[in-house]
């Protein structure tokens, strides 16, 4: 498709300057009547790492997907030095330079390194040839791979490099980043950063899409701010704080959530005594020799990244996987490792998992028939195996009520609302029963800042009156505000529990990081690029 | 030219009626053409196939006749599909459960004094050997993960054998002048005639009674609740405490034992007797009820009625219009394809939007 | 002569699964593309109808051949639009167009039962095929038989060496990736569907032009549901297609022969050997992967409905 060579000259522009390498002139993108983008304008120049801002929902990934051809602006323009260009599709996009590494990888688990990266090149360019391209790249970023190994034996570290890698060999200009780092170590993430700041030495410009406030300030010079599908602002990172940073993505200032010291007030509520189950699949993550203990009153936050455990520990708490010994689980004293999560829920115990459609939520069924899901066995809407529809509604409704949720109609498809109105459903389902233990995953992922605050503070008051809570979760900002102490979870195995006051983010990321680094693939005939960190003692 | 589908957030009720009736319509249509093309007239065709049978008492009762089969089987199958569970093999339970209850019958044969108990044993017997062949599949799907579409459907093919097999050796009537088929039942072993002199029988009012049941276990019961979530989301019926192995178990047997009691129920009624063909294609025929009405009982019953009227239709044709049997079979599996794509104008909004395959829309 | 009586059982065994190499190797195609096909068995029957009628109007074999292949794409391309386009249910669609393809072969084959003609012509090389013990079974045989085998060759390379079969592995190990990627889904889909058709349909018109060679109502007897047992028990694998259809093919022929010797079981039992014989075969193969999850495309039978 050639790109229509017409000198576009916009009504506004965003900054003074030369003309950009790449530009975005009155993006406007509907789905329905739902608007994503009203009317952004960007400019990235080259050379720059450029930032985008946003909450979940501001509209950030639309205007990426627009950016490289995956959707079609409903209004506006992209533009390339100056001309407009048409981009109808990827092909089109990395034609012109634009590559992408996704956040929500694009990889097929059962093909290899090669296979995958093969996948977007052109025919010409395979077998032996692309094999030593990729060598080459290796050597000259650091960026080292085994084309032989199947994606789904690779860490989440070493995907992200096949897609750095895909994107590279095609000497892109622009490189968009989808929250590059929301799955990596500290350790992996300070490996990409060099490699950043080697692509914008060369004279390409970076689109970093994140929401983490810290790293933005580190990397970029400019960033534009992203509000509810509006550019809200655009700064220098470097001249801004991260509270007012967050300010101007959130817009109003968020409730702030009141922090209580971890009192543990009653006794031992939850425990697990070196539960350790096997792999449940071939792309699952084994537990080893994990026990914890929550107390009463106290709110126990187990962090790590993703993949190392979270959900198979969430499936053998709540019962969805029972445990080979009875004894490893206990609630409140009593051995539940054989019991299923009704019998566990029966005893007390609430659980909210971390994919709210399709596991915590039926997505297809109504709010009252999910409220039904999970309280079934704790709350009177069965009668002889009958449904009690009234009853149902009724607990629905006393939860639309108390957590605020924004729902179309009067008892809708769980599908059909927004994620934080979702979450604060599943999360409200479960408090309401005032369960004296309460395990949840990941409670505030993908949530929408007032809705996140909201949760949390209820997690709090819950504790307040007396309840265990376990939180899993990736966000360690959320853990050292709300968790008491802090246990960390690293290839299936979990620290020994620290108080949060007697702990640091560096500490507590060091341990998700396994206090190793993950240095180049063991059969490395490649020589160790210079610039990378020395190889730890212990191949990965 | 591309086709979209973006999904629908709320469901229309006036679509969900409509899709289907629009596929029928369509498939008449199509049915239309064919037939002309094989040199009969399209009225003469509709008329002989549609309105007809509803015309005359008889025809009627053999509607009900084979309707009754079709939506008891279909029925059970509408608890499988909900769940993603694909028992193919119906006709294979149907056939094992008319064989297990009639060999009752031929077993009472010739019993004196208290025969009551015969017909509800051979009912009985009949739908337990239905809800038996079917956990062959199931236990084979819970314990090893076999696909239980394949098992399902060869042991399709075992029990036809073994009908043959019982209905030429150990079950054929010594007196029978060496037919392949049982001793005639006794009356105690018969499923009671509705009306004198009329070949409506009891069989139809188990049929009816087994959809309204459906429809209440499916619609207010915890269970039918459970088949209605594993189907839609697995993890969130996991979530709800809901074991996959107990419910697939369950479904299966609901399914085979509906099948088996159809069977049974045919081989009582209708037939009387054992012979090596009791089923015209019940099993596979209830698959396209079961789809046709939208695995929702009340709509089954309607199907069931629909297909039954082509059936007889059919039947008709042939004899008047010299139109082939299969025509009748081609048009049911159209009238399938058509229902399922129609099916996509409830679930989704469909936009053709104009260009090259990922081209610009025109605006 | 004991050579020639191996051999004869041989040819047999390569006969008999002929049919099913060819309907399975194109199933195995379309299900490495991610979409499964229940209509085999309608296609494959639509094909041997279809295959006999036009060879008896034409006269030639070949056209034959090219005209059950072309029924058995034919019948795909319905399946290909509602479930690839219209995204609807592949078990259901499948279902739908078996019943339609055994409607439409009864009515296309009606004028033909009982007609009989000439099989399909055998190779003859001078010297070759008059070899002792292998000269039959390797140089003797006709088109049907070298193109299944061509077949299985063709898809292994196409598969594993050609840039078209890793993407087509692709996609049917991730949709949503593949998609995302900017890879046509639906296109490659539909197109492996449409293969598959028209493999199956050639190999129902092997056994209306070749096997048997005559046209009967429901003379697949099943062998479509066997193709798709098969391509589960090779793992979705060409070579095991061909590995595992020689076993059945032997099945088959041991059911023959021990009717035809009068061992003294009942007919029916041995006639429900190669149905019984499946549902073994995948219980094995269940046991045999037992820990080790499943070998099949990831993206197998979901539904793809991509959003622009």
């Amino acid at each position: 498709m050639e790109a229509a060579r017409a000198p576009f000259i916009p009504a506004r522009r965003p900054n003074e300057g030369p003309t950009p390498l790449f530009g975005a002139y009155g993006i406007v993108k509907r789905f329905g009547s739902f608007t994503a983008n009203d009317g952004i304008d960007l400019e990235i120049r080259a050379g720059e790492i450029h930032a985008l801002l946003g909450e979940n929902g501001a509209g950030k990934s639309t205007l990426m997907k627009i950016l490289y051809g995956l959707l079609e602006p409903s209004e506006g323009v992209v533009t390339y030095k100056g001309d407009i260009v048409q981009l109808p599709n990827p092909e089109a996009a990395r034609r012109l330079g634009i590559g992408m590494v996704f956040q929500h990888f694009s990889l097929c688990e059962n093909l290899t390194v090669a296979e995958n990266i093969a996948l977007v090149m052109p025919k010409e360019l395979s077998g032996r040839a692309l094999a030593d391209r990729i060598a080459r790249l290796a050597i000259d970023y650091g960026l080292h791979l085994d084309p032989g190994r199947p994606v789904w034996s690779l860490s989440a570290g070493e995907r992200q490099r096949i897609e750095i890698v895909r994107c590279l060999l095609q000497d892109p200009s622009l490189v968009i980043l989808d929250e590059p780092t929301s799955v990596l170590t500290p350790n992996e993430a300070e490996a990409l950063f060099t490699v950043l700041e080697r692509l914008r030495e060369e004279g390409r410009a970076l689109l970093y899409i994140s929401h983490r406030l810290d790293e933005v300030r580190q990397l970029c010079a400019r960033a534009t701010i992203l509000r509810a599908g509006r550019v809200v602002g655009a700064c220098n990172p470097r001249e801004e704080t991260a509270r007012s940073l967050a300010a101007m993505m959130v817009g109003s200032a968020v409730r702030e959530v009141t922090a209580r010291e971890a009192v543990a007030s009653g006794g031992e509520r939850l425990r697990l005594d070196r539960l350790a189950l096997p792999a449940p699949g071939l792309h699952a993550a084994a537990l080893r020799d994990v026990s914890l203990r929550v107390c009463g009153g106290e709110i126990l936050g187990i962090a790590g990244i993703a993949g190392n455990g979270q959900a198979e520990l969430f499936a053998a708490l709540s019962g969805e996987t029972r445990a080979p010994d009875p004894d490893a689980v206990r609630i409140d004293g009593k051995p539940v490792g054989a019991l299923g999560i009704n019998a566990r829920r029966r005893l007390g115990a609430g659980f909210v998992p971390e994919e709210r459609n399709g596991h915590a939520a039926a997505p297809l069924m109504s709010l009252s028939e999910n409220a039904l899901l999970s309280r079934h066995p704790t709350a009177p809407l069965t009668r002889f195996g009958m449904l009690r529809l009234g009853p149902a509604r009724d607990l629905a409704r006393r939860v639309i009520e108390s957590f605020d949720v924004r729902k179309a109609g009067p008892d809708p498809a769980a599908g059909t609302l927004s994620g934080g109105n979702l979450q604060k459903f599943v999360v409200g389902r479960e408090i309401l029963a005032e369960p004296g233990i309460l395990v949840i995953n990941q409670p505030t992922w993908g949530v929408d800042a007032a809705a996140a605050a909201h949760i949390r503070q209820a997690l709090i008051d819950l504790a307040a009156r007396g309840a265990a809570i376990l939180v899993i979760s990736q966000d360690l900002d959320e853990l050292f505000e709300i968790a008491g102490s802090i246990a960390v979870l690293h290839e299936g195995t979990l620290s020994a529990a620290v108080p949060t006051g007697e702990t640091s983010r560096e500490a507590v990321g060091l341990l998700m990081g396994g206090s190793s680094d993950h240095g180049p693939a063991p059969q490395a005939t490649l020589p160790r690029d210079a610039t990378m960190a020395p190889a730890p003692a212990h191949a990965h | 030219m591309r086709l979209d589908l973006v999904p629908r957030t709320v469901r229309s009720p006036l679509l969900d009626i409509l899709a289907p009736t629009l596929a029928f319509v369509a498939a008449v249509l199509i049915g239309g053409v064919a037939v002309a093309a094989l040199g009969v007239s399209p009225a003469d065709a509709f008329e002989t196939y549609f309105v007809t049978p509803l015309s005359e008492v008889w025809s009627l009762q053999e509607i009900a006749l084979k309707a009754a089969p079709l939506a008891l089987v279909a029925t059970g199958l509408a608890f499988c599909y909900r769940a993603n569970l694909w028992n193919i093999g119906a006709e294979g339970q149907f056939v094992v459960g008319g064989l297990a209850g009639g060999w009752v019958g031929v077993a009472a044969h010739g019993a004196e004094g208290f025969t009551v108990w015969i017909l509800p044993a051979m009912l009985i017997v009949g739908t337990l050997a239905g809800t038996a062949y079917a956990m062959i599949p199931a236990i084979l799907k819970v314990r090893l993960g076999v696909s239980e579409i394949l098992t399902s459907l060869m042991l399709v093919y075992v029990a036809q054998l073994l009908l043959d097999y019982m209905v030429r050796g150990p079950l054929r009537d010594p007196a029978g002048y060496n037919f392949p088929q049982s001793v005639g039942f006794d009356a105690a072993a018969r499923l009671p005639y509705l009306m004198e002199g009329e070949s409506l029988h009891a069989g139809v009012l188990v049929a009816l009674l087994a959809v309204v049941l459906a429809t209440v276990v499916l619609a207010r019961t915890l269970f039918g609740f459970e088949v209605r979530v594993v189907g839609a989301s697995p993890r969130a019926a996991r979530f709800a405490g809901f074991s996959d192995a107990r419910l697939t178990l369950a479904v299966f047997a609901i399914s085979g034992g509906a099948a088996g009691l159809a069977g049974i129920s045919e081989v009582a009624g209708r037939i009387g007797q054992l012979q090596p063909e009791i089923s015209p294609g019940y099993g596979f025929t209830a698959i396209i009820v079961a789809f046709l009405g939208r695995l929702s009982p009340p709509g089954i019953l309607v199907a069931a009625i629909v297909i039954a009227l082509t059936t007889i239709g059919g039947e008709g044709a042939q004899i008047d219009l010299r139109l082939p049997l299969d025509l009748t079979r081609a048009f049911q599996g159209l009238l399938l394809g058509l229902v399922l794509g129609a099916d996509v104008l409830a679930r989704y909004h469909v936009r053709i939007v104009p260009g090259g395959p990922t081209g610009r829309p025109a605006t | 002569m004991t050579l020639d009586i191996v051999q004869m059982v041989l040819v047999t065994v390569l006969t008999a699964a002929t049919p099913l190499i060819l309907a399975a190797i194109g199933e195995l195609v379309a299900e490495r593309s991610g979409v499964l096909n229940l209509g085999v068995e309608g296609m494959m029957i639509f094909g041997a109808a279809v295959g006999f009628a036009v060879a008896m109007q034409t006269g030639s074999t070949l056209t034959g051949a090219l005209g059950g292949a072309g029924a058995g794409l034919l019948l795909s391309a319905l399946f290909a639009i509602l479930t690839v386009g219209l995204a609807a249910n592949q078990v259901a669609s499948g279902l739908s167009l078996t019943i339609l393809g055994l409607g439409l072969s009864g009515l296309v084959g009606a004028n033909y039962v009982g007609v009989k003609r000439d099989p399909a012509p055998h190779l003859a090389i001078p010297g070759l095929t008059d070899l002792p013990g292998i000269g039959q079974l390797v140089f003797g045989q006709d088109a049907f038989v070298y193109v299944a085998v061509a077949l299985v060759g063709a898809v292994s390379v196409f598969l594993w060496r050609t840039r078209a079969g890793l993407t087509l592995r692709a996609i049917g190990d991730d949709h949503v990736a593949t998609h995302a990627l900017g890879l046509k889904v639906r296109r490659v889909r539909v197109l492996s569907v449409l293969f598959g058709g028209a493999c199956a349909g050639l190999g129902g018109a092997y056994l209306s032009l070749a096997y048997t060679p005559f046209w009967a109502p429901g003379m697949t007897a099943g062998r479509g549901w066997i193709a798709l047992a098969l391509v589960v028990f090779a793992s979705w694998r060409p070579l095991r297609v061909a590995a595992g259809a020689l076993l059945f093919g032997g099945a088959t022929v041991l059911q023959l022969h021990a009717q035809a010797a009068g061992l003294g079981l009942p007919g029916q039992l041995l006639s429900a050997l190669p149905y019984l014989a499946t549902i073994l075969a995948l219980v094995l193969l269940s046991l045999g992967q037992r820990g080790g999850g499943s070998l099949a495309p990831a993206a197998l039978g979901r539904v793809f409905t991509p959003s622009r």
